[in-house]
């Protein structure tokens, strides 16, 4: 509080995540969601169709491709943005561990979790524990989209995907490709109930504006933007 | 694959022994087979190829020419099931159609020579043929223990392969044992059961896995070998292009049913006896190549799917262990035990999940926490 005089509660309005950041999380929520349906009904399908002449698993696996062809970009957009967007898209944010003051960011926010503490630690850009689970929720999304097209490839052996797929193939027999499709959903599904749970909990304890932040990509702080 | 080892082909079309060697065209007239039966069987291996209409014609022209191939068939640990596919093959005179084109010079189980006679009889073509036989093998071969596991004539498997595989002009591995080891080598293969490629590194050899081979394939392969005086194209498992470049579930006839959304929910259900898709009761021909949906089994009179059970996957390497279990869609999960589903597993994960977070959530909502900047106020 040096330039500025404000009120110890003040807080500042500070931009954080850019447009691209917040297209990227909602295109990657909505392709989520309709990627886990479709896919529950490839796996799980029931006979609807009256008339073998019906479509229904066509369309499915339809929406499916071409979702996964949106999220595929999306992932690989969000990606490229940790390379050139702002320090709060950087690929830095999600290695806490690599600092001192990451480390020291981390075991509070750790310390809070676990009930150690009262004290609400103040998060600008990403919760350091959030974003070292967002490393590893890209990785999963990796894996699905290797074995998603690895398996989407089948359809034109010998063609350019199945070609550039080759080392899927070496590594993961076709039923483990499927096996492995199948169970990494899962580990999503435990990670969005925990995200959405860590966002209510965030926004309530920490006043931040924690879930509009990623509608508007401005949360309030404490701190200004040298000051951090 | 190494061109020279080719070559070999042409010298046995033009070859110029003391003795005369009738060329198959020759052999078929001689024995009876009408000129229309012939042409009927040029067109059913174009269509075998994969190749277009229009090469039915040279095909036959190529074949009337050509000279016979000696091959020498060998068994090693397999259930014969090969040989039987191969016998039974009942197309018009197809059976006798590969019995003449190929000059089987050595079979145990269809020979009539035994014991010394028939090694004598092997011996004669490797020295006689040495690098323009083609060998056939069926079964798979044991290498554990030095390959003390099985033998034949006082001498293991693995030696016999290294010496026959390698002075062929080309080494066709019939059957899902002898392309990569098949059920032999399936967990825990006591014996160390690989295929011909495996157990002898270096030489050519063509897969033509399945289980058993399709008859049709192996005789096209050979019919390819003789016209084209080479190996037909293949894909990363060896297997040849023209009959294993598509996947089951890509020409299956049911095929119509899946996209439709029509599925077999139980064994003997309406959807069952309707013909409707078998994905839901376990069929692997998602995950498998091979072109059974066109080229069908005995006479093409059916094959698995097409009688009313799933594909099991068995041209796929190490399918009984990667495709199992035959009636699931998906394996279980290694490490949780049988019959434990990724499902299961998944369910459980996210319940304890919400149900971690829920509990958390309501001691959160109960806790006095201070926010950010409240610190400096107290403190």
């Amino acid at each position: 509080m040096q330039q500025i005089q404000v009120h110890e509660h003040c807080k500042l309005k500070r931009y954080i995540w850019e447009l691209p950041v917040r297209w990227c999380h909602w295109v990657n929520a909505l392709s989520l969601v309709i990627l886990a349906a479709t896919g529950a009904f490839i796996a799980h399908p029931f006979s609807v169709a009256h008339s073998a002449s019906d479509f229904v698993m066509g369309w499915v696996r339809f929406i499916h491709f071409t979702f996964a062809y949106i999220f595929t970009i999306s992932v690989v957009s969000r990606i490229i943005w940790a390379f050139t967007g702002n320090r709060y898209a950087g690929w830095r944010e999600f290695f806490p561990m690599r600092t001192v003051k990451g480390r020291e960011k981390l075991r509070d926010m750790f310390r809070y979790y676990l009930f150690m503490t009262h004290q609400v630690p103040e998060t600008v850009g990403h919760n350091p524990l959030a974003a070292t689970a967002y490393f590893a929720v890209y990785c999963i999304y990796l894996a699905m989209i290797l074995t998603g097209f690895a398996m989407y490839a089948l359809h034109a052996p010998g063609g350019a995907m199945y070609r550039a797929m080759g080392f899927m193939y070496a590594i993961f027999s076709i039923p483990m490709l499927h096996l492995v499709h199948h169970a990494l959903p899962w580990l999503l599904l435990g990670f969005v109930i925990n995200h959405i749970y860590s966002a209510w909990l965030m926004d309530i304890k920490e006043h931040g504006a924690e879930i509009s932040s990623m509608f508007s990509g401005y949360k309030f702080t404490l701190k200004r933007e040298h000051e951090d | 694959m190494d061109k020279e080892q080719f070559d070999g082909a042409d010298d046995l079309v033009g070859r110029s022994s003391e003795k005369r060697e009738y060329s198959i065209g020759e052999i078929l007239r001689e024995r009876g087979v009408s000129r229309r039966d012939f042409l009927k069987f040029c067109s059913a291996m174009t269509a075998a190829l994969a190749l277009p209409a229009a090469f039915s014609p040279k095909l036959a022209q190529a074949l009337d020419e050509v000279k016979r191939v000696p091959v020498v068939w060998l068994e090693f640990q397999d259930c014969a099931g090969n040989t039987e596919a191969l016998l039974r093959a009942a197309n018009p005179t197809v059976a006798e159609l590969v019995l003449d084109i190929l000059s089987v010079d050595y079979h145990e189980t269809i020979m009539a020579a035994a014991g010394h006679q028939a090694e004598a009889a092997l011996e004669k073509t490797f020295n006689d043929y040495r690098g323009k036989y083609i060998c056939v093998v069926e079964g798979s071969i044991p290498m554990k223990d030095g390959g003390v596991y099985g033998c034949v004539g006082g001498r293991s498997y693995l030696d016999r392969a290294r010496q026959i595989c390698g002075s062929a002009a080309a080494t066709i591995a019939v059957g899902t044992c002898a392309a990569y080891g098949g059920i032999p080598a399936a967990v825990p293969n006591p014996t160390g059961a690989v295929g011909v490629m495996e157990a002898v590194p270096g030489v050519t050899v063509i897969n033509l896995p399945g289980c058993p081979v399709n008859a049709d394939n192996l005789t096209a392969t050979i019919v390819h070998y003789l016209v084209f005086g080479k190996i037909p194209d293949l894909d990363s498992h060896g297997r040849p292009l023209f009959a294993y470049g598509k996947r089951i579930h890509d020409n299956c006839e049911r095929r119509p049913h899946f996209d439709a959304g029509q599925y077999v929910e139980k064994w003997g259900d309406e959807g069952h006896r309707k013909g409707y898709c078998l994905y839901k009761m376990g069929c692997k021909g998602p995950a498998t190549f091979h072109n059974c949906p066109s080229q069908r089994y005995n006479e093409k009179t059916s094959w698995p799917v097409g009688a009313g059970h799933g594909c099991a996957g068995c041209s796929e390497p190490n399918f009984w262990d990667t495709m199992s279990p035959m009636y699931k869609r998906l394996p279980n999960v290694p490490g949780f035990g049988i019959e434990h589903t990724a499902d299961q597993i998944g369910v459980g994960l996210a319940v304890g999940t919400a149900a971690a977070f829920a509990v958390h959530g309501a001691l959160k909502a109960l806790s006095k926490d201070k926010e950010p900047g409240e610190e400096t106020k107290e403190g």
